[in-house]
């Protein structure tokens, strides 16, 4: 009996004390609706929770949601398990951020590629059209054609941007080159509806295209499946995609979300986070293009030259991209 | 003209999911069986006809998971609606409901790829076939134009689809004996059964000819469109080919002339995106998205005229005793 009780109160006390110390830290990231593992966005913020977790031994929740309506649903679910800092992973989710962040005062909040207003919100914001303007010059000096595409996913500012700093990393290089864009539709459904990418892709390749530069989430695999298919090249978004159909994926505009989550459970757990806006571009490692040895063989030295070059000009001021959402709209198509 | 042609080619690989499914709708709402469920039918048939080709790396026997598991869905909407004369309408969405919910489950359970499965390989999936000779005669003006860029290149299930099972289909229905009972019990089924013919038999073939076309349709898009299984990549294919099948008032060639219409629609949408037209200018791209939806109302609504359906549909047929 003795023994027993022994046991017993050793239990609770262990449990108490994880308890505690998962009262103390308990990070959480909620994936928005395109899902954890579509190989990009929200992929690679899991890979940088995941990263975290390896790193620091402290376990995390995360949570998908299937429908618009679960949004603050799920966050305020977070919230009230304690879990804190939570990442919300999307631009939709900024609304939801917004209301849930006024309920839990003490809580903070992360949103990734938005603004959301709050006291203990910060928000994480990435300069799109630098990177975008990279594989823009990769996809001019790639195409035989002087006619390359562009496929976003849901019609808003932020996808725009893609398609802005792409059109102008084109036009650097050859002025007269033709960008043929399209948008898969205007709900975050776009994000993932890889038959319609499909045909998109196919469209663009029967007018010319061949490159294609999808900023489009799960949708995306639709375009890179058919460029493959099609013979032609395609540009990843997000996580590194080269991997996806090597030959045929010519690179990828990273965008280090990854770093981003892990450097804010980071930032939490040593409890320097602090609440407000965070922009990441190319010179912050923020954003990039991907080289490595999927797509070695289809970067001649002289693109990689000519990349690296502009890279380190956007860098140092010497090249100003263009940002689509500072008085949404581009200077050129 | 080659871009009259691409949106033409583009219309025919479109529709091809939209017509296998209005087909299979037709078989189901002839014998007097509302089908709601095709979108379900089609999902769970991309599921497994995706899941089979991963793991056995041949389309082949993709293609048969995906109609052996939308066939089994519509012997479960048989059992319900023909065998114990519930209502055929909750039956159907029970089906749609079932595939949205096993579909990801499974998937998570077999793949851990967030519901969705691997991308297939190249061996595991249906490939565009190029009709013979249609390189060399590319360059012959319009009838080469038209063989080489129209005519072939399309996936195997595009041809099955339009050269076999559309003359099947309505051969089946108007020409041959089942097809009049099926017709039959459709219209009366009292009648039917008095001139002793089997209305329970009858629904049953129906929907098993049913179940086999919506898992074609599945899986062309998982196996041949995507190379994929993604979660409710069906996006409502299947309540399209029911509209297109209301709209051609239950016949196989006008339903057909339906899917053509909405996939024609589909890729003029997204041809125009982006590109300025004499006098307008270029056209928001919300507005050109409404333009299938708008089409398809006003079609509906003053084209057609009237659209009369099978009298007996959905009306659980209980033998006068």
């Amino acid at each position: 009996m003795k023994i027993e009780l022994k046991r017993v109160s050793l239990a609770v006390a262990s449990a108490l004390m994880a308890s505690s110390a998962f009262a103390a830290f308990a990070p959480a990231v909620v994936y928005d609706q395109a899902g954890k593992f579509d190989k990009s966005f929200n992929e690679a913020a899991y890979k940088g929770a995941e990263q975290f977790k390896k790193e620091t031994g402290v376990a995390y929740r995360d949570a998908q949601i299937s429908s618009d309506a679960q949004k603050e649903q799920v966050l305020r679910d977070m919230a009230r398990k304690n879990m804190d800092p939570i990442i919300a992973v999307g631009f939709s989710y900024t609304q939801a951020i917004e209301s849930v962040a006024k309920e839990f005062p003490k809580t903070r909040f992360v949103i990734i590629d938005s603004v959301a207003k709050g006291a203990n919100v910060k928000s994480i914001l990435f300069k799109e059209q630098e990177g975008s303007f990279l594989v823009g010059m990769a996809a001019a000096m790639k195409s035989k054609t002087n006619t390359v595409g562009f496929i976003g996913g849901m019609d808003v500012p932020l996808i725009r941007a893609f398609a802005c700093g792409y059109v102008q990393g084109v036009k650097f290089v050859n002025k007269n080159d033709k960008v043929i864009q399209n948008m898969t539709g205007t709900t975050p459904a776009a994000f993932n509806d890889p038959a319609r990418g499909t045909e998109l892709a196919k469209s663009q390749f029967d007018r010319g295209v061949d490159v294609v530069f999808a900023a489009a989430g799960g949708t995306g695999l639709g375009v890179l499946q058919s460029a493959k298919s099609a013979g032609k090249y395609s540009i990843g978004v997000d996580s590194n995609q080269n991997y996806l159909h090597p030959g045929s994926v010519l690179t990828s505009m990273v965008k280090r979300v990854d770093i981003a989550v892990h450097n804010t459970f980071m930032d939490a757990k040593n409890n320097t986070w602090k609440p407000g806006i965070q922009v990441l571009g190319l010179k912050e490692n923020g954003i990039d293009w991907a080289l490595d040895a999927n797509n070695r063989p289809l970067i001649t030295p002289d693109m990689e030259k000519h990349i690296k070059a502009a890279r380190a000009d956007i860098i140092s001021g010497k090249i100003k991209v263009v940002d689509y959402r500072a008085n949404n709209s581009c200077p050129v198509q | 003209m080659e871009q009259l042609i691409s949106l033409l080619d583009s219309t025919i690989r479109v529709s091809t999911p939209l017509v296998l499914a209005a087909l299979a709708g037709l078989f189901s709402e002839r014998s007097g069986v509302v089908d709601i469920g095709l979108e379900g039918k089609m999902l769970t048939a991309a599921f497994a006809s995706a899941a089979v080709a991963y793991a056995t790396g041949n389309p082949w026997l993709g293609l048969l998971a995906g109609m052996f598991a939308a066939t089994m869905l519509s012997m479960l909407h048989a059992l319900v609606s023909v065998t114990y004369n519930g209502n055929q309408l909750i039956s159907g969405m029970a089906v749609n409901t079932i595939a949205s919910g096993i579909t990801p489950v499974l998937g998570l359970a077999w793949f851990q790829q967030g519901g969705n499965s691997p991308q297939l390989d190249d061996v595991a999936r249906f490939h565009e076939i190029n009709l013979p000779f249609a390189d060399s005669i590319a360059n012959v003006p319009v009838i080469g134009q038209i063989y080489s860029g129209l005519l072939s290149g399309h996936c195997i299930l595009v041809y099955l689809a339009f050269l076999v099972v559309l003359p099947l289909v309505t051969w089946t229905v108007y020409c041959s004996r089942f097809g009049l009972r099926l017709r039959a019990v459709g219209e009366n089924p009292h009648a039917a059964d008095t001139a002793g013919i089997s209305v329970v038999r009858i629904r049953y073939l129906a929907l098993l000819c049913n179940g086999m076309l919506c898992g074609m349709a599945g899986t062309f898009l998982s196996v041949y469109q995507t190379g994929s299984f993604i979660k409710e990549m069906t996006a409502g294919k299947g309540f399209l080919a029911l509209a297109a099948l209301i709209f051609g008032k239950w016949r196989p060639t006008y339903a057909v002339m339906g899917c053509l219409l909405f996939a024609f629609a589909d890729a003029v949408q997204i041809r125009l995106e982006g590109v300025p037209l004499p006098f307008i200018g270029e056209i928001p791209s919300q507005f050109i998205q409404v333009i299938p939806y708008v089409l398809t109302v006003l079609l509906l609504a003053g084209f057609v005229g009237r659209a009369v359906a099978p009298k007996a549909i959905g009306i659980p047929f209980v033998k006068s005793r």
